[in-house]
C-alpha cells in the first residue's frame, strides 16, 4: 500500500517505475517524476503516521464521554495552505518547463512523416520510402509530423517519454533525440477499436553511419526484389494484412488466400471474379465495390501507392494459392 | 426523541405493494430504491470488472476475444460512471438523509423527487437495452470519430446518459431549494452539517455542467443519425472539439462524485472520533472552491492532443489549484482525530481507507498534472490506477462506509460488527493489489484499453487480477453481513453512534413524516451532550437520561 522510494533501486535495465531512458528528454523527465514521488512519498509516511499514531493513543471503547477540544487553529490551517501551494507551485513549474523541453524542437530536425491508421503506423522518410517500423539516426534530433487515416490514435514511445495525438484532418508533431542504439517499442495510446493494441511498431535507432546505409538499401527495394516478393513486403509495410489474412481466415477484410480468380458476390449483388483490374480497384476505390458480408471500413491508396508498386502486389497475390 | 416511536408507524412499514413503493413520494422509500438500484449496478459492473481482469491473466486471449473486450470494458465504465458513482451518494443517501438531517418532512419537491427516480430508471433501461442490442465498444468516453463510425449501438448508450443527466439535473434543483428554504429553526449556514454543504456544492455542479454533457451527446446523436458534421473529419467536423465538450462536464463529474464522499467522511470521522469537527469552515468553503475551480480545469485530460502549449500551461497550474482544497480537508481530518475518542467501528475503517488510499489518488494527481510528467502517462494505467484509487478508494469507499453509518437508521437493524469489519479490511487488501500494480505497469509504458500486451506487463497483471478476486470475495461478505442483519440483526437504538446531527433524533427506521415539528438544531458537531445508555446500546442526550 505505501510507495517506497525504490526507484532509486535500478533492476534490469529500468528502474522500478521507469524504463530505461533511451532519449535526450527522458532523464529530465525522469526527474521531475522523482520529485514528485519524494514530495508525494513524504506526505504519504505523514498522513500514515499521524493516522496510525492518532489511533493508538486515542484508542477508546465505547461509551467513552466526548470531550471538547480546539475546533479549529488558524496558524495549523493556514500552514497546511501555504505549505502544500508553495510545493505545487514547484512542481508546476518543473513540470512546465520540462514540457517546453519536449515541446520545443532544436533547428535543422530530421522529418519523418507519421500516419496512424487501424491499426498499424506508416513512416515516410524524406526520400518517399514508406516503412512499417521508425528507423532514426543516433544523436540526431528527429521531428515527427504526426496524422491519422482514419480515428484517433496516439503515438508511444515509453523508452524516450514522448507522445501525442495522432488526429484525422490534422498535423501533429512530437521530436525526440536518441541517446542509445538500440530497438523500442511504439505503442498506440489512444483507444482505437479491434486491435488497437497490436497497433505496435518499433523504433530502431542506428549508430552514427548505419542510418544512412539503411535508408538506401530499404528504399530500392522494388528494383532490388522479384515483384512477388516486394508485393509481399509492401502487404507487410502498408498495413494490408491488419485486416486481410493470408490462411483463408476471414477477418475484418476477406482473406487473401486463393483470392487471384475467386467467384463472389457483391453487397448489392453483382457478381464479380477477381483479376488484375479488380485488385486495383479494391485498392484505391474500395468502397465502390463492397464484397457481400464484409463493411465499408477500407481506406483507399490511391494517391498513396504508385503503379509499380500495386503491380507487385498483384504479383504477390497471385501466387497464394490454396 | 427517546425511540418510543418506533413501534408504531414508520416509513417501511407505511404502506405495502409495489405500487407503494415505486409511486411514493417519501424521499426516504426514494432514496432506498436508488440504493437498491445503485448497489444492483453497482454489482454488474463488478461483474464487468472481473471479465475484463480475467481476461487480462494471460496476454492474447484468455476467455473472450478482442472485440467482447473491448465492449466489456466499455459497459464497465458506463455502468460504473453513470448508473453507480454519479448518483451513488446523492441519490441514494442524499435522498435519505438531506431532509431528515434538517427535520424537515421531505425535500423540497417530492414529485420531482420522483420524477428523477423514474428517468434514472429509464435511462439504466436504455443503457441494458444497448448491452442486449450488441453492446457499445468506444470506452465510456464515446470519443470521437471513432463513436461516430463504429458500429455498435452508440445511439442507444449516448441516449442512456443523456437521460440520466436530467435525472442528475432534477436531484440537484431539488437538493438547492430544500437546502435554502427548509432549513429548521437554529440552523444557520455555519451549522448546516457538512454532509449538506458537499451535497449543496454537488448539486451547483449538476445543474450548470450536465446541460453540457447532454449537449454534446445530442450532438453526436446528431451527427450518427443525420449525417452532419461536427466531430467527424471526414464530414468537416472536429474531433478534438468533442473531447473538450465532454470534459468540460466530466471533469466537474469527477467532483460531483468525490464531494458527497468528502461530506460523508466529514460526518464519519466526527463521530468515530467523538470529538468536533476541526476547521468546520475550511472544510465547508473548500467544498465551494472544488466545485468552482473543477468548471477550469477539464483541459488536462488533453495535453497529447494538440492542444496549444499556453492551453496546456493554464491547465496545468488551473489543475494543481484544485489539489488545494483537497488537501485542507484530508489534514483537517487528521487535525479532528487529534485528541479524542477513536473508535474503530467499520463505517470508522472505511474512513481510513478513504484517507489512505484517496490520499494516494490525490498525490498520484500531482504526477498528471504537472506537464513534463503526465505526457509520459496519459492514457496508461497509471491514469487508470489514479482514478481508481480516487474514485473507488475514495467515493466507493465513501458510499460503503456512508452505507454502514446509515444502515441502522435505514433499516432499523444493527450488521454483525466482526463480519463488517472484515469486509472492510478485505476491500481494503483486495484494492491495494488490484491498484498499486497498475501505477507501476502505467509508467512502466503499458497503454490502457489494451487486450492484449507485452509478456513483460504479465507480472503486474497476474498481482492486479489476483487483487480483483479478493475484492470479489469482500463484496460478497459485506453483502451477506447487510443482508443478514435484515433479518437476524438485532434491533437499532435511534442513535448508535452517538452523532448529533438530526437524523439521528428520530426513531431507527424513521416514522413515515420524519418529525412531528422541526426539532431546533444546534452545532452538528457538538457531542458532549450524548451519552451511551448501555441497556439500549445506542446514545442518548444526556438530559433524556438524567431525567429517567
Ligand atoms: C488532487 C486532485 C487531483 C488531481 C491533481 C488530478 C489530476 C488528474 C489529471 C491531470 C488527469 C488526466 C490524466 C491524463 O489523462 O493524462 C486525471 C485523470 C482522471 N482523474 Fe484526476 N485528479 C485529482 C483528483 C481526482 C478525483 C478526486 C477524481 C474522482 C473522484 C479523479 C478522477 C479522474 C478520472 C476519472 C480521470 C481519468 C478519466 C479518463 O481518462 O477516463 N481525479 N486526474
Ligand atoms: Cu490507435
Amino acid at each position: 500500500m505505501g510507495k517506497m522510494p525504490i526507484s532509486l533501486i535500478r533492476f534490469g535495465e529500468g528502474s522500478f517505475w521507469m524504463p530505461a531512458p533511451a532519449s535526450t528528454a527522458a532523464p529530465a523527465v525522469d526527474r521531475v517524476f522523482d520529485f514528485i514521488l519524494y514530495v508525494s512519498i513524504f506526505f504519504f509516511l505523514l498522513i500514515v503516521a499521524l493516522m496510525l499514531f492518532f489511533i493508538i493513543r486515542y484508542h477508546r471503547g465505547r461509551g467513552v464521554e466526548a470531550e471538547k477540544t480546539a475546533t479549529h487553529h488558524t496558524g495549523l490551517e493556514l500552514m497546511w495552505t501555504v505549505i502544500p501551494l508553495i510545493l505545487v507551485f514547484i512542481i508546476f513549474y518543473l513540470g512546465f518547463t520540462g514540457y517546453m523541453n519536449l515541446a520545443t524542437p532544436p533547428a535543422n530536425t530530421y522529418e519523418v512523416n507519421v500516419v496512424g491508421q487501424k491499426w498499424k503506423w506508416l513512416f515516410t522518410y524524406p526520400n518517399g520510402h514508406v516503412d512499417d517500423n521508425l528507423h532514426v539516426p543516433l544523436d540526431v534530433p528527429v521531428r515527427l509530423v504526426l496524422t491519422s487515416e482514419d480515428v484517433i490514435h496516439s503515438f508511444f514511445v515509453p523508452a524516450f517519454r514522448v507522445k501525442k495525438d495522432a488526429v484525422p484532418g490534422r498535423y501533429t508533431n512530437l521530436w525526440f533525440e536518441a541517446t542509445e542504439p538500440g530497438e523500442y517499442d511504439v505503442f498506440c495510446a489512444e483507444y482505437c477499436g479491434t486491435s488497437h493494441s497490436d497497433m505496435i511498431a518499433r523504433v530502431i535507432v542506428h549508430p552514427p553511419g548505419e542510418f544512412e546505409k539503411w535508408l538506401q538499401d530499404a528504399s530500392n527495394f522494388l528494383e532490388r526484389m522479384a515483384p512477388a516478393d516486394a508485393g509481399a513486403k509492401l502487404m507487410t509495410t502498408r498495413g494490408c494484412k491488419q485486416c486481410h489474412s493470408i490462411d483463408g481466415k476471414s477477418n475484418i477484410g476477406p482473406t487473401f488466400l486463393g483470392i487471384y480468380g475467386r467467384e463472389g458476390v457483391f453487397k448489392d449483388g453483382r457478381r464479380y471474379t477477381v483479376e488484375e483490374n479488380y485488385i486495383r480497384r479494391a485498392i484505391l476505390d474500395p468502397q465502390s465495390e463492397i464484397v457481400a458480408g464484409y463493411e465499408p471500413v477500407m481506406p483507399t491508396y490511391k494517391g498513396r501507392l504508385k503503379d509499380q508498386e500495386i503491380t507487385a502486389m498483384i504479383e504477390y497475390l497471385k501466387t497464394l494459392k490454396e | 426523541m427517546n425511540g418510543s416511536t418506533a413501534v408504531a408507524d414508520n416509513y417501511l412499514s407505511h404502506g405495502r405493494g409495489f405500487r407503494s413503493w415505486f409511486f411514493t413520494l417519501d424521499h426516504k422509500r426514494i432514496g432506498v430504491m436508488y440504493l437498491a438500484s445503485i448497489f444492483f449496478f453497482l454489482i454488474l459492473g463488478g461483474f464487468f470488472a472481473m471479465l475484463i481482469r480475467t481476461e487480462l491473466l494471460t496476454p492474447g486471449r484468455t476467455i473472450m476475444d478482442a472485440d467482447t473486450y473491448n465492449q466489456v470494458f466499455t459497459l464497465h465504465g458506463a455502468v460504473m460512471i453513470f448508473l453507480f458513482i454519479i448518483p451513488g451518494i446523492p441519490a441514494a443517501f442524499g435522498n435519505f438523509v438531506l431532509p431528515v438531517m434538517l427535520g424537515a418532512k421531505d425535500v423540497a419537491f417530492p414529485r420531482l423527487n420522483l420524477l428523477s427516480y423514474h428517468l434514472y430508471v429509464v435511462g439504466a433501461i436504455f443503457s441494458v437495452v444497448s448491452i442486449l442490442l450488441g453492446a457499445v465498444d468506444t470506452g465510456w468516453t464515446f470519443y470521437t470519430p471513432y463513436s461516430t463510425t463504429t458500429h455498435t449501438s452508440v445511439v442507444s448508450m449516448t441516449l442512456g446518459a443523456f437521460i440520466l443527466g436530467f435525472s442528475s439535473i432534477f436531484t440537484g434543483i431539488n437538493f438547492i431549494v430544500t437546502i435554502h428554504r427548509m432549513r429548521p429553526p437554529g440552523m444557520s449556514w455555519n451549522r448546516l452539517p457538512l454532509f449538506l454543504w458537499a451535497l449543496y456544492s454537488t448539486a451547483i455542479i449538476q445543474v450548470l455542467a450536465t446541460p453540457v454533457l447532454g449537449i454534446t451527446l445530442l450532438l453526436l446523436i446528431v451527427e450518427r443519425l443525420l449525417g452532419i458534421g461536427i466531430f467527424d473529419p471526414a464530414l468537416g467536423g472536429d474531433p478534438v472539439l468533442y473531447q473538450h465538450f465532454f470534459w468540460f462536464y466530466s471533469h466537474p463529474a469527477v467532483y460531483i462524485m468525490i464531494l458527497p464522499a468528502m461530506g460523508v467522511m466529514s460526518e464519519l470521522i466526527s463521530v468515530f472520533s467523538r470529538k468536533h469537527i476541526f476547521g468546520y469552515k475550511a472544510i465547508a468553503y473548500s467544498s465551494v472552491a472544488i466545485a468552482v475551480l473543477s468548471f477550469l480545469v477539464w483541459g488536462h485530460h488533453m495535453f497529447t492532443s494538440g492542444q496549444s502549449d499556453l492551453g496546456n500551461m493554464i491547465f496545468s497550474a488551473l489543475t494543481f489549484s484544485v489539489a488545494i482544497p483537497s488537501a485542507i480537508k484530508v489534514f483537517n481530518w487528521l487535525a479532528t482525530m487529534y485528541k479524542g475518542s477513536i473508535r474503530l467501528d467499520t463505517p470508522m475503517l472505511y474512513a481510513l481507507s478513504f484517507l489512505l488510499l484517496f490520499g494516494i489518488g490525490g498525490l498520484t494527481g500531482l504526477f498528471l498534472g504537472a506537464l513534463a510528467t503526465d505526457v509520459h502517462l496519459h492514457d496508461t494505467y497509471f491514469v487508470v490506477a489514479h482514478f481508481h484509487y480516487t474514485m473507488m478508494g475514495g467515493v466507493l469507499i465513501a458510499f460503503l462506509g456512508a452505507m454502514h453509518y446509515w444502515w441502522p437508521k435505514m433499516f432499523g437493524r444493527m450488521y454483525s460488527e466482526k463480519a463488517g469489519r472484515l469486509a472492510a479490511f478485505l476491500v481494503f487488501v483486495g484494492f491495494n493489489l488490484t491498484f498499486f500494480s497498475q501505477f507501476v505497469m502505467g509508467s512502466q509504458g503499458m497503454p490502457r484499453r489494451y487486450y492484449n500486451y507485452l509478456d513483460r506487463f504479465q507480472p503486474y497483471h497476474v498481482l492486479s487480477t489476483i487483487g480483483a478476486y479478493v475484492l470479489a470475495v469482500a463484496f460478497v461478505v459485506l453483502a451477506g453481513n447487510l443482508i443478514h442483519s435484515l433479518f437476524r440483526g438485532r434491533k437499532a437504538p435511534a442513535n448508535p453512534w452517538g452523532s448529533a446531527t438530526l437524523e439521528w433524533m428520530c426513531a431507527s427506521p424513521p416514522p413515515h413524516d420524519n418529525f412531528a415539528e422541526p426539532p431546533e438544531a444546534g452545532d452538528p458537531y457538538d457531542l458532549e451532550h450524548l451519552v451511551y445508555d448501555e441497556s439500549i446500546g445506542g446514545y442518548v442526550p444526556r438530559t433524556a437520561r438524567e431525567g429517567a
